[in-house]
């Protein structure tokens, strides 16, 4: 895994927004197959990060480095679709298809297809639109209005959305948000299959940090820059993680709810320097 | 044909023409919940007339220009983040309306009639103004042609639309110029002060009817062609003022409408 290049690599990303410093010195890289959680409090630029990871944002400075080529599928955090456009839910994953992405299969379509083609995608081969649909326990909902779904549905149809795609990297903003516990487990569950199976590598931004930490293979906690990082292990055996995550309930009580109460004051207390952190660095610990 | 007579085939011509360029720009108004920035537009569309009166050049021609780069203007002012689009469209709308005014009212030897243009004279179409219509007709149906996925993913949510590979900024803006371009046409039509209810009222009424968003768009084309020829008629026979009528007719196809529940 760590001998493969990487799909993404984020050197020294400093971002300022008025002269106030959102994100200090962040580097990160994720390569396939593996599973980056980003956790954090409100306010510690994991939003931004994101964004700029996504290339939403350019960086006031630093580089973020993208395969060649990279397929993106991104889930974002919410999404507000007015009630004025009528939307299945079908519909709405199709859109995820690149327009006319097959269009060019046949040289002389039928009329009634070129037509169509014109304005519309071209019917894609639905069998994956199906097989996803299917494993997220989707199939159901597919003939009902996008807006009528719940907060928990909407999160397995965006994550539908970002898989369609056939994305070799999955970027998810707190994709259990709104899902009952029980949903939460599954859908982290169905999340660290993907990537075997489809071979991608995964950015998530969570907040509770339990459940993802079963899975996950590099944790980075982020408050303005990197206060600590690695395997999720190593982590919470380390001082660092002790101080960060002091209030936490202990693992074995099962899930909890984390909330991460230290300021952006206490962690530079807790680290002096700004600590870089990679993925290498800390496999090859 | 005395009962057909000739300055009607030329506002039939056009007011279907508009019909036709205003309800596919209409639906995606609807739906990114910008019929503000329509009015906006249309308030400016008066600073373009005052401004041709007073360079003595083409109205029609002054006012596309005008409206084109207000709506240029608007496009870079909406990344400004420290007040709200809202606030900041209600500034440039009743700012270049009072500008507009001024102008006008500053040359005395031009006697113009601010009625015409605020609730339209469709009996002022000419030939060339149906070519303009014309021409931005084609431009809709290519940029459409080639767009229509993109403005609905744009739609549902741009950050998405970006990462899937949109150009969301490219995209958006050439909407906007297409929707300036519409707008500074259509106020001959049925004036500034209505101009936002031709793009919004028939897509509107549409959406009852429509569970996808391409039924929306040909029930509003529907709609928006049977609004300008009913309203025609009645403004013809009944001696009403042409724009009024037309919106009055498709807002009593929205009210009918909304007897019937969204699919």
């Amino acid at each position: 895994m760590v001998t493969s290049s990487p799909l993404i690599e984020a050197t020294n990303i400093t971002q300022t927004f008025d002269q106030k410093t959102v994100l200090s010195q962040v580097s990160l890289r994720i390569h396939p197959k593996e599973i980056v959680t980003l956790i954090g409090p409100n306010g510690a630029g994991k939003s931004t990060l994101l964004k700029i990871l996504l290339g939403l944002i350019p960086p006031t400075s630093g580089q973020v480095n993208v395969k060649k080529g990279l397929k993106i599928g991104f889930m974002p955090q919410k999404i507000q679709i007015d009630a004025a456009l009528p939307m299945s839910v079908e519909r709405f994953l199709k859109l995820g298809f690149k327009p006319n992405s097959q269009q060019r299969t046949s040289p002389n379509p039928p009329l009634k297809k070129r037509l169509k083609n014109l304005f519309f995608a071209a019917d894609n081969d639905s069998t994956r639109l199906k097989e996803i649909t299917k494993e997220l326990n989707l199939s159901a909902l597919l003939k009902h209005p996008i807006q009528q779904v719940s907060g928990g549905e909407m999160q397995r149809i965006l994550l539908a959305r970002a898989l369609i795609r056939e994305p070799e990297l999955l970027v998810l903003d707190e994709p259990v948000q709104g899902v009952d516990i029980k949903g939460q487990a599954e859908l982290y569950q169905y999340i660290n299959q993907i990537r075997h199976k489809y071979g991608c590598g995964i950015l998530m931004v969570s907040h509770d940090l339990h459940i993802v930490m079963q899975h996950t293979d590099q944790v980075l906690c982020l408050n303005q820059h990197i206060c600590c990082s690695g395997h999720p292990k190593n982590v919470s055996e380390s001082p660092e993680y002790q101080t960060l995550f002091s209030n936490l309930a202990t693992p074995s009580e099962g899930i909890a709810i984390y909330e991460h109460h230290h300021d952006h004051t206490t962690c530079e207390h807790t680290h002096g320097q700004t600590p870089v952190a990679t993925p290498s660095d800390s496999k090859a610990s | 044909m005395a009962w057909f007579p000739e300055f009607m085939t030329l506002a039939l011509i056009g007011g279907l023409g508009l019909a036709l360029i205003a309800a596919p720009l209409g639906v995606f108004v609807v739906w990114q919940r910008q019929s503000y920035f329509g009015a906006t537009l249309a308030h400016s569309a008066l600073l373009g007339v005052s401004i041709g009166l007073f360079l003595e050049t083409n109205l029609t021609l002054t006012v596309v220009v005008v409206s084109l780069l207000i709506a240029w203007a608007i496009f870079q002012l909406s990344h400004y983040k420290q007040l709200s689009s809202d606030t900041l469209l209600g500034i440039l709308a009743h700012s270049s309306l009072a500008f507009g005014l001024i102008i006008i009212s500053l040359q005395d030897s031009v006697q113009i009639d601010l009625m015409s243009y605020l609730f339209g004279d469709i009996l002022s179409i000419n030939t060339t103004d149906l070519g303009f219509i014309a021409l931005i007709g084609v431009l809709i149906f290519l940029f459409y042609r080639k767009h229509w996925q993109d403005l609905l993913n744009i739609t549902l949510n741009p950050e998405l639309a970006h990462v899937e590979g949109v150009a969301v900024k490219k995209v958006q803006l050439q909407f906007i110029l297409l929707l300036a371009l519409m707008i500074a046409l259509s106020m001959k039509i049925v004036g500034v002060l209505l101009v936002t209810s031709l793009l919004i009222i028939p897509a509107a009424a549409a959406r009852r009817l429509a569970n996808t968003p391409e039924k929306m768009l040909w029930i509003s084309l529907i709609l928006a062609s049977l609004s300008v020829l009913i309203g025609l008629w009645l403004s013809y026979t009944a001696d009403l003022p042409t724009g009024p009528a037309i919106v009055m007719v498709a807002t009593v196809f929205f009210l009918l409408l909304l007897t019937k529940k969204a699919p």
